[in-house]
């Protein structure tokens, strides 16, 4: 019994010094060595090993009962974990390894060992930091149910104010400011201010929801009022980002709008239908070359239309190349649809980027001078106005989504996701059904495109490649497909955070990697599931675990 | 699966509109390729000497996809999953390889023992490919093995860009080329000598697929599970197993094409699995998916065809820069073989109930 356990906590250790083998030489380590999140000692490097060492512990623990198992156990694999990271320090200082792995430099062993490098002193050091997050892992996990959930929360939220700082700096006040923040990162006081309050927001919220009085309460306001003040709240907050928000952070503001258009249009035909289409950027450069082509005096016929008359074009040749997309594709099984797709977002990018269309369509270089929309005298030119028409569509985007979710296309669309032949079988017209999902579903991406390429100014067929797909399908999974709320969560968290973070930009694709395969492992329905797609997903794997094979066979495959 | 009936009223007896219009731009596709080919030929601004040549390097081209494709093929013929991060497996190959190239090149040893130095090459490799696909299989795969067909092929893409980024945080985004062999300089006949030696590695390893499958109880085991999971596994045979034995050596032979895709295209970087590991699934689709032979003459067509493609195709319109529509002759035959023609060239064998 105990050399099982042991063996366990130690193989749990040895995959988790391994996973910070791989974060170390990737150069995700090094990468943040600079960037302080607390004070002058914690930086964002120190926090992803902690937080390594920490998981270590909790994914050893969490199998035991009690508090008694769980911290030695836990601490076991932390301290193995420890072990691998020195010696991973001891390899680079001790081997020249530069020729091949780019990042096992010095500076990678200095960081692992939390600054004691490759010497007794690291090692002490990696240690007694094993030991301290396998006890704070162990000790959280065996605190009653809310605590350790919130004080979880509460420090990630500390971490990421101290990482948002050179975002969040100029916007609040000064004062608090020059109270919570340091010349990098959170100030001492400040991180302890932001910590304490974070806990109690949180248990704030845990309580509030578990309290019947809360419950009661809220059940007196009925839903028809309590629902449209809260959209009402919500909206004026989002409308009112350009007022507050920088340049740069409408701008981020913007792209990720673009990426909750896509999102939407993707949702209805991955989320809703359930067809993996894995070349949604074609629509999303359709809907850039269009605008761009219309509007911009560079290529083709020499004439110029106004970006008002451009967009329902654009939006319709979209429209147009969905169906064209969406007719031959019809007849196709999941897998080869995806493949498919993605050919056609390919034959697209490089019959864009070919010296043969260039007169049309730019080659390489593009086209630029793309219109800027005007309404009367008033040009939209800022990325803060230009906010304004990317909120517009993407509620209207929103909208169309909830109006299509409930209507009787989006129940045949579910039909088809969960058995495309019984859907059949009750008279539902896959014809109609999955050519109307990827025709609106392109529509979006179109729009998205026509306003992205307005704001950017240029097209270029670097901007239209398989990572922009890639990068949608991933916030797709991350929110929960076909869950509304998930696409904006996932556009946050995949396009707004790299796009606040610089250094973290190279690393961005390997994470989408990471998101993909873990949601898919852990928590297969999103992290904002949309209900039926879950319960749907849950009863697929029950029956999987449960069913003998034969069974599950002649039930539902 | 064995469900009886859907097919019945999914069958394409009954032709409607969406049909008809999807063989229109079929017809229309192949009258503008006939055409094209039809006016190239007439203006002869090629000559005979160098078609050849395109046919001599499509089909060395093509042997590498054939071995690519087989890793498509066999895990599709156990496991009816497509594998995504195929073409990253053989990349892992010719990405690690290139340092012990580099290494046995600066210490002498590949001038004087070139054909050593070229089998340790192919064996590292291979090894390195078969370990990277083993993890993928372990990791990503068996752990959703029942959950919905869309599940894994979202942790397939995952796996695929999870890979690409590793190697180039590993070893940088930059382009490293390959040591030249002395040995493989110059032309033997018509040929180029790396191609020729490419065509026999390609061969060789097919031979020794061939063997394995045919004559070792884990080649046995393989058949059995691709044949019928279940069976297999009342029968006795370790399905988990025949499993990890499938991808053990689809990404071996992986890892081998990319030791001959550098020879013949000298550079390497952490981007380069991607084209070949669509094409290659091309050409497994091609030859008809689940399918050996198919594969490997898949393989041969896909890479002719690209070679010759654009210049026979195209150069008759008077088309600029033909080369650059190579990739997109590629994407369109993949397109349009999953449009007309699912079940490839020589019949999916292995997957015969469910297609379409």
């Amino acid at each position: 019994m105990i050399v099982r356990a042991a063996r366990r906590a130690i193989f749990i250790g040895l995959v988790a010094g391994i996973a910070g083998w791989h974060l170390s030489l990737v150069g995700l380590i090094p990468a943040f060595a600079q960037r302080r999140l607390v004070g002058d000692t914690l930086t964002f490097s120190y926090a992803l090993l902690i937080a390594l060492l920490a998981l270590a512990a909790f994914a050893t623990g969490r199998r035991y009962p009690g508090a008694a198992q769980r911290i030695p156990w836990g601490v076991l694999s932390a301290l193995v974990s420890s072990l691998m990271l020195f010696l991973l320090a001891l390899l680079v200082t001790h081997l020249n390894l530069r020729q091949i792995l780019l990042n096992a430099t010095p500076e990678l062993a200095r960081v692992l060992t939390f600054g004691g490098g490759a010497s007794g002193a690291g090692l002490v050091r990696l240690l007694l930091i094993g030991l301290l997050a396998g006890l704070f892992a162990g000790g959280l996990s065996a605190l009653p149910r809310p605590w350790g959930r919130v004080i979880v929360s509460a420090a990630l939220m500390t971490l990421l104010l101290g990482l948002l700082r050179d975002v969040l700096g100029p916007l609040l006040p000064r004062v608090v400011t020059s109270f919570l923040y340091g010349t990098a990162g959170l100030s001492l006081a400040g991180a302890v201010v932001t910590f304490l309050l974070a806990t109690v927001l949180f248990t704030l919220r845990w309580s509030l929801r578990a309290n019947a009085v809360t419950a009661r309460a809220t059940a007196a306001v009925p839903a028809t009022v309590r629902q449209p003040v809260i959209q009402a709240l919500l909206l004026l907050i989002l409308a009112s980002v350009p007022l507050w928000a920088g340049l740069f952070l409408s701008n981020v503001a913007d792209f990720v709008g673009f990426y909750i258009l896509m999102g939407l249009g993707l949702n209805l035909v991955l989320g809703f239908a359930g067809l993996l289409d894995l070349g949604y950027v074609a629509f999303f450069a359709v809907g850039a070359y269009t605008m761009a082509v219309l509007t911009s005096p560079e290529v083709g016929q020499r004439f110029t239309l106004d970006f008002w008359v451009a967009l329902p074009i654009a939006v319709v040749t979209t429209v147009l190349a969905g169906l064209l997309v969406g007719l031959p594709v019809l007849r196709m099984r999941g897998d080869y649809l995806a493949i498919a797709t993605l050919g056609f977002g390919e034959i697209v990018r490089l019959l864009v980027l070919s010296d043969w269309l260039k007169p049309y369509l730019g080659g390489a270089q593009g086209v630029t001078r793309i219109a800027r929309p005007s309404i009367a005298s008033w040009r939209i030119d800022s990325p803060q106005e230009f906010y304004l028409l990317v909120l517009i569509s993407c509620l209207f985007a929103w909208f169309l989504s909830v109006r299509l979710r409930d209507s009787r296309l989006g129940r045949s669309w579910f039909a088809i996701r969960e058995d495309e032949h019984v859907a059949q079988a009750m008279g539902i017209n896959r014809v109609t059904a999955k050519l109307s999902a990827f025709a609106i579903g392109a529509s979006f991406g179109g729009l998205s495109g026509a306003l992205f390429a307005s704001l950017v100014g240029s097209v270029v067929p670097a901007s239209f490649s398989l990572l922009v797909s890639i990068n949608v399908v991933a916030l797709l999974v991350l929110g929960g497909m076909g869950s509304l709320p998930g696409v904006v969560v996932g556009a946050l968290a995949l396009v707004g955070l790299p796009e606040l973070l610089r250094e973290f930009q190279e690393y961005r694709l390997l994470v989408y990697g990471i998101v993909l395969i873990a949601m898919m492992l852990f928590r297969p329905a999103g992290l904002l599931p949309e209900r039926i797609h879950r319960r749907e997903l849950e009863e697929a794997v029950e029956e999987a675990r449960e069913i003998a094979p034969a069974e599950i066979a002649t039930g539902r495959g | 699966m064995t469900i009886a009936a859907p097919r019945r009223f999914t069958g394409g007896r009954r032709i409607d509109i969406s049909q008809l219009i999807v063989w229109a731009i079929g017809g229309i596709l192949l009258a503008i390729v006939l055409l094209g080919s039809i006016l190239t030929l007439r203006a002869g601004h090629y000559t005979a000497a160098q078609w050849r040549d395109f046919v001599v390097f499509g089909i060395a081209q093509g042997a590498i996809y054939a071995l690519i494709a087989l890793g498509y093929t066999m895990v599709y013929g156990v496991l009816r999953m497509i594998n995504f991060a195929h073409g990253e497996v053989f990349m892992s190959g010719a990405m690690t390889t290139f340092f012990l190239a580099d290494y046995l090149n600066r210490s002498g040893f590949l001038k004087a023992h070139p054909w050593i130095s070229l089998v340790a090459m192919l064996l590292f490799s291979g090894l390195v490919s078969m370990t990277v696909a083993v993890l993928v299989e372990r990791i990503a795969y068996r752990p959703l093995r029942g959950a919905p067909r869309l599940v894994p092929l979202i942790t397939a893409v995952g796996a695929s860009f999870f890979l690409q980024y590793t190697f180039r945080g590993l070893f940088g985004s930059g382009v490293r080329a390959y040591p030249a062999i002395p040995v493989l300089q110059g032309k033997l006949w018509v040929f180029q000598k790396t191609q020729v030696a490419v065509f026999i590695g390609v061969l060789i390893t097919l031979a020794l697929l061939v063997l394995f499958l045919q004559r070792t109880r884990a080649g046995l085991a393989i058949r059995a599970v691709a044949e019928d999971r279940e069976a297999a596994a009342l029968m006795g045979v370790d399905v988990d197993r025949a499993i990890v034995t499938t991808f053990a050596v689809g990404g071996f032979m992986a890892g081998i094409a990319g030791v001959l895709y550098a020879l013949v295209f000298v550079q390497v970087q952490f981007f380069m699995g991607f084209l070949p590991g669509i094409k290659a699934f091309t050409a497994a689709v091609l030859g008809g998916i689940g399918n050996l032979p198919g594969a490997a003459v898949g393989g041969l067509v896909l890479g002719v065809i690209e070679s010759i493609g654009p210049s026979l195709f195209f150069d008759g319109y008077g088309i600029r820069a033909a080369h650059q529509l190579k990739d997109v002759i590629a994407f369109t035959i993949l397109v349009l073989i999953l449009i007309f023609r699912p079940t490839g060239l020589l019949g999916e064998r292995l997957g015969g109930e469910e297609r379409v």
